[in-house]
This record gives C-alpha cells, sequence and structure tokens, in this order.
C-alpha cells in the first residue's frame, strides 16, 4: 500500500492502538507522584514578610532617612509619576508616553500618604502639633525644612535624629521622631493598611514606602540574589527554582543598552511582547518557519517512520 | 425552516462549527497515525496533567485561605505541590512548544493550533506571577515592588495593581485560570480536529499496511 502524507488531509493511513483516557490517567498519577516526591524531598520556601515595624526596629537609621525623604520628595515613590502621582512622566517609548497613558488611578502623595496622614492618627499632641507646623508652612518651607533634615541625616547615617542647631528643619525631626515611634509599634503598618478600609487587602502604601528604603527591604533582596542586576525576576529566596520561565524577560536588564536605560522597563517589555506575537506568527515568517526543514531534528523525532519509509 | 434563516441561526452555526467539526472518535480516539511515536507526544499530555495537579493542589489551598500554609505543615507541603506542580507545568510545555516547532506543527492548517499554544504560554506566565505575587511573605513583597514597574511602564499598572494582594488573589483563583483553561481546552478541541500533524515530507510514500 502506498500512502502519500498530506497534513491538511484526515490521516487514512496505517494506525496504531492508542488510549487517551487511559494516558490522561497515567500522566496525572505520574505528575502527582513527581510533585509530591519534589515536595518531601525539597518543600518550598517561606521567608517570613516583612512590616514597616520590623524595618524601623531592625534598622531605625534608614528608616528616619528614607521617611524624611518622602518629605522631601527625593524617594523613587516620591518622583515616580503615574499611576500614583504626577511627579514625572515615566518611562517613554520614543514619543509614546506609556507610563502616563492611563494617568494617576492609584493615587498615592508619599509626604502625605506615609507620613502626615498616619501621624494624625496617633492621638499624640506632640505629633498632632508637629504636623500643624508643617501643613501652616509653605510647599517652598517643607521642601527646605526637610531637604536641610535629609542633607544633616545623611552626614550622621547611625543616627536616628539630628539637633537643630541652626533651627533650619522645623517641625520635621518631631514628625520623624514621632514617626518612628509609631512604625516601631507596629502602628504605621496598620495606619497604611487600613486608611482606606478597616479590612484592608491592599498593600501599595506600605510596599511603595518599604521599597523606597534602600538599607533594609533592597539590602534583604540583594543578600537573596533577588535584585535586577541579579537575575532577580526569575530567582526565589534561598536556593529553590523561581520563574525561570522569565529568564528572557530577566535577561533584557543585564544587558546593554537596556541595562542603563532610564526606559529600561519600557523597552524590555515592549520587546518581550512584540517577540510573543512574533513567537504566535512562526508559521508565517518565511525564514522562521522553513527553519525546522534545514535543521532535520525532525528526523529524530519521527526516527521509526522514517526508518520504515523506503 | 428556510436555508438561509438554518445559517443564520446563532445555535446552528455554533453547532457546525464545533460539534460537527468532529468525528467521536476524534475526539476520544482509540488508535492514532503510525508515525505518532515518540517520546516528544508525552509532553504534552504530562503538560496538561501538570494543570489538573496546579488546579487540584490550588483548590485545596483556596479552601483553607491565603495565609494557611504559613502556619500549618499540612498547609505548607500542599503549597510545596503546587509550587513543583508549576515548575514541572512549564517544563513540560516548553518541552512540547519546542517539540512542535521542530515538527513544524503548524502545517496542514493548523496554525491556529501553533497560536493557541502560544496563548496558553503567555496567559500560563501571567497566571504564575500572580501566584507569585500571593505568598504572602518576603518573596511576593519583592516581586510586587518590582513587577509593578514593568507593568507601570507599559500603562497596564493603573489597572492590574501588582501591590494590591486581594487583586492578585482574585486574578489567580478565578479569572485567570479561567482564561488559561478555556484556551488549553481550546488548544486541545483543535488538535483533535486537525489530528495529529505527520512527519514533515510532504511528497513522501510509505510502504505497508501495517506500521
Amino acid at each position: 500500500m502506498v500512502i502519500k502524507v498530506d497534513p491538511s488531509k484526515k490521516w487514512s493511513g496505517p494506525v496504531r492502538p492508542y488510549d487517551i483516557i487511559k494516558e490522561g490517567v497515567i500522566a496525572v498519577v505520574v505528575v502527582a507522584l513527581l510533585a509530591a516526591g519534589l515536595s518531601l524531598f525539597f518543600s518550598s520556601p517561606d521567608d517570613k514578610a516583612v512590616t514597616l515595624k520590623s524595618w524601623s526596629n531592625t534598622n531605625a537609621p534608614d528608616f528616619v532617612q528614607t521617611a524624611t525623604g518622602e518629605l522631601a520628595g527625593t524617594t523613587t515613590s516620591a518622583g515616580y509619576g503615574a499611576p500614583y502621582n504626577h511627579a514625572a512622566k515615566g518611562p517613554t517609548l520614543g514619543p509614546l508616553k506609556l507610563q502616563d497613558w492611563a494617568g494617576v488611578r492609584i493615587p498615592v502623595d508619599p509626604a502625605n500618604s506615609f507620613v502626615v496622614e498616619p501621624l494624625l492618627t496617633m492621638n499624640d499632641i506632640n505629633a498632632t502639633e508637629s504636623v500643624n507646623s508643617w501643613k501652616a508652612a509653605s510647599v517652598d518651607q517643607q521642601g527646605k525644612w526637610a531637604t536641610a533634615y535629609a542633607e544633616a541625616l545623611s552626614k550622621a547615617p547611625a543616627a536616628v535624629s539630628v539637633a537643630d542647631t541652626g533651627n533650619n528643619f522645623g517641625p520635621v525631626p518631631a514628625m520623624i521622631t514621632s514617626l518612628l515611634v509609631m512604625a516601631k509599634s507596629g502602628a504605621l503598618d496598620g495606619a497604611l493598611t487600613t486608611s482606606d478600609t478597616p479590612l484592608p487587602t491592599d498593600f501599595t502604601k506600605p510596599l511603595l514606602f518599604l521599597a523606597d528604603s534602600e538599607g533594609y527591604f533592597a539590602d534583604l533582596a540583594n543578600k537573596q540574589h533577588l535584585s535586577g542586576d541579579q537575575w532577580g525576576v526569575m530567582n526565589e529566596t534561598g536556593s529553590w527554582p523561581g520563574q525561570s520561565w522569565l529568564w528572557l524577560f530577566s535577561l533584557g536588564y543585564q544587558i546593554e543598552p537596556f541595562k542603563s536605560s532610564p526606559n529600561a522597563d519600557t523597552l524590555v517589555m515592549s520587546i518581550l511582547a512584540l517577540l510573543t506575537i512574533g513567537l504566535a506568527l512562526f508559521p508565517i515568517f518565511p525564514f522562521i518557519r522553513k527553519l525546522p526543514y534545514k535543521i532535520p531534528i525532525h528526523r529524530l523525532i519521527w526516527k521509526n517512520w522514517y526508518q520504515r519509509k523506503l | 425552516m428556510s436555508k438561509s434563516s438554518v445559517e443564520k441561526n446563532w445555535t446552528a452555526r455554533l453547532r457546525r462549527s464545533t460539534l460537527e467539526t468532529m468525528e467521536p472518535e476524534d475526539l476520544l480516539p482509540d488508535n492514532q497515525p503510525a508515525y505518532v511515536a515518540s517520546w516528544i507526544y508525552v509532553f504534552g499530555v504530562l503538560t496538561i496533567a501538570s494543570l489538573v495537579m496546579l488546579i487540584a493542589t490550588g483548590l485545596v489551598l483556596t479552601l483553607e485561605g491565603p495565609s494557611w500554609w504559613h502556619v500549618s505543615s499540612v498547609g505548607h507541603f500542599w503549597n510545596s505541590m503546587h509550587l513543583w506542580s508549576v515548575e514541572l507545568f512549564f517544563v513540560f510545555m516548553v518541552v512540547h512548544l519546542w517539540g512542535k516547532f521542530w515538527m513544524a506543527a503548524w502545517r496542514g492548517k493548523r496554525t491556529a493550533t501553533w497560536i493557541t499554544g502560544v496563548l496558553a504560554f503567555g496567559t500560563s506566565i501571567v497566571t504564575a506571577l500572580t501566584g507569585y505575587l500571593i505568598q504572602t511573605n518576603f518573596d511576593s513583597q519583592w516581586i510586587a515592588t518590582q513587577a509593578k514597574d514593568g507593568f507601570n511602564a507599559m500603562g497596564i499598572g493603573a489597572f492590574f495593581n501588582t501591590l494590591n494582594t486581594g487583586q492578585a488573589i482574585l486574578l489567580h483563583v478565578s479569572l485567570l485560570p479561567l482564561v488559561v483553561g478555556v484556551i488549553v481546552v481550546w488548544h486541545i478541541l483543535l488538535v483533535r480536529r486537525k489530528g495529529v500533524v505527520p512527519p514533515i515530507d510532504n511528497d513522501a510514500t510509505i510502504d505497508g499496511g501495517v506500521f
């Protein structure tokens, strides 16, 4: 019997016995046993979540510097832009301001959201008075106070406060000291998560605040090889495998010109989106669709078939 | 009913484009073309089996809530099962994808099968990311703060906020598994309807009735 192979026609040639249900059941059992074995031998990582409380108790100087930076408008969050605030336009793709297109849909004003508003929930006379002084001042004056205090703290990196010998810091030291007390007690975590609802599921504010920390949150991630320049996108805490399927995404952040570009996120995400569309369109790309013919790996896959062919 | 009204009938059109495109033997076959004889074919069904395990272990975790696995050794085991199932899922899926590439499996009007496979791969990556976001531990906190920059840079972060754990939980346990499930079922139906792509060799002939 001579059969012509036409991939678009229903197969009418020789067949072999097959049981799709049996195959599926065996596959599920095999995967279940594999997963159970791997789980019993290797378990899974679970490094406890960090909080503003753990941060302020572990590295109080870093907390104080970051909080002052929020008032001075110098932190990442304070200068982020959409979707949190209007401080910047964010990364662009040529003339396209992609980050800005949807506007500010998750409003976060770090100075107010992370420092001023939580202090008002403290019910502490000193905290309230310092906040009232802050609010009564002009934006320009607030900036001068916070910047001067931030500079003073940067010269004393181990300190949690600096004396105002030149009367340059206004109410900022009192506000930051009160915020530190609040954070150490755990009350700041509650204040930031319950500002919108008493039963929170949204951790945008505390996580943005934590992410502004360079001496705690980022430091912990570095030690766990999770930073961007450590291929952190595809890593997991400890020695467990992470999202290894994100290797190409992670690669983008390791090489130039993306690595040092201020538009790295937009560039890498755009390229990944194009590559994914390209992968879907492999069947119509003339060169790529011919590769399986030029590199005959199919000869291995269908070895038995080709061996029987005359 | 006139012929034109039958052609316009939504139900009739759906039946023609789905049920009437396949014989029962296509959907649940008890034999396969003789060339379907390679280990590479195992990886498709292993991917589906891993998805079944992901759904099963995910349901166990869903029943007890997102914090259970932090305080219970039983919960931790099921979290481990879920984690290793996803690792296996992607390994099998990637081998399946490359196997199908070298088989040029889009031949014979199977382009839609290839595209739905890539769609399943892409949506699975997003689903997995939301899973990592809802671990409620340090890893999830760090991933949330890093991933937000990528989504924000594209303007997507205004709608999908990686820092909003509640949103990530709902996406991971409801919407995204549904999307992945629909795409995977669609992909499987296309495979069953078109049959397994034959070997590369359009003009080839074979001698012998029993393989």
